[in-house]
């Protein structure tokens, strides 16, 4: 118990990683147990952005070069570009299905 | 407060509610940003991801409501094992980053890093930076065609 608290008073490298962890078990929850669409969407942004503080605190605290940062760049970017294509597919389907509830899609189904 | 803020986002009730949290949750992400010395990060993350994406996320919820409250699965088996698996899930990753012996190098000084970031991004990682701008330029083209109304129903 006495190690935690150390632990808890440096803080380091693996802080940040346990933080990004508990922060992609959170976004994962918001996939798989939302019905909205777009909570869906929050969801996956908040993986991103887990994943996105692994990278950069990687980059600070285990090399000496800035790579992490160029990867964290073109994930914001990435996410960026997809955010904006979900969303209109969500808008596309609300005009046409009048429902964002991801169960209630099931056209393709038999 | 990014934790905090990210759990209101997976498990408030109320839609309007979880997309403020995750303005709260950027927020969060970008002073962790500040604390590991990557300002250019921190200030692009404000600008694309507050600035940007949440504020598409906030023209969705209002665009696409019909009733002010979303609710979870109530009480079907959905909700449990999906917290099993992610509370597995956090528990095993949290061990093992709390257990290994991390190789750290020693922590530079660190000086402005957007000169240095634009020298990478030019120099090594030329050949991405061009696919993520085409990347972009699709995405602009394609989510303005799939979001336009239809006017006749094709």
């Amino acid at each position: 118990m006495s190690d935690f608290v150390l632990w808890l008073q440096n803080p380091g490298l693996s802080h940040f990683l346990v933080l990004s962890a508990i922060l992609f078990s959170l976004g994962l929850f918001a996939i798989l147990t939302r019905r909205n669409a777009i909570m869906v969407l929050m969801g996956i942004e908040l993986i991103l952005n887990a994943a996105n503080i692994n990278f950069v605190a990687f980059s600070r605290y285990a090399a000496a070069t800035l790579d992490g940062q160029v990867v964290a760049i073109f994930v914001i970017i990435l996410a960026a570009a997809e955010a904006a294509i979900a969303l209109a597919i969500v808008l596309n389907i609300y005009q046409n299905f009048n429902t964002v509830n991801v169960d209630d899609l099931n056209k393709l189904r038999d | 407060m990014t934790l905090a803020a990210g759990s209101v986002v997976v498990f408030s009730r109320n839609i309007v509610r979880s997309a403020f949290a995750l303005l709260f949750a950027f927020f969060g992400v970008a002073g962790l940003y500040v604390l590991l010395l990557a300002d250019f990060i921190a200030v692009t993350q404000l600008l694309v991801y507050v600035g940007g994406i949440l504020v598409l996320v906030i023209f969705g919820v209002m665009l696409t409501q019909r009733q002010v409250s979303v609710d979870i699965k109530t009480g079907t088996l959905q909700v449990w094992p999906a917290l099993i698996v992610t509370a597995a899930l956090a528990g095993s990753l949290s061990a093992i980053f709390y257990s290994t012996e991390w190789k750290t190098s020693p922590l530079v000084d660190q000086t402005a890093t957007a000169p240095k970031l634009g020298e990478m991004l030019l120099g090594d990682y030329l050949l991405p930076f061009e696919v993520a701008s085409v990347v972009l330029l699709v995405a602009l083209i394609g989510a303005a065609l799939i979001a336009r109304r239809e006017k006749k129903a094709s």
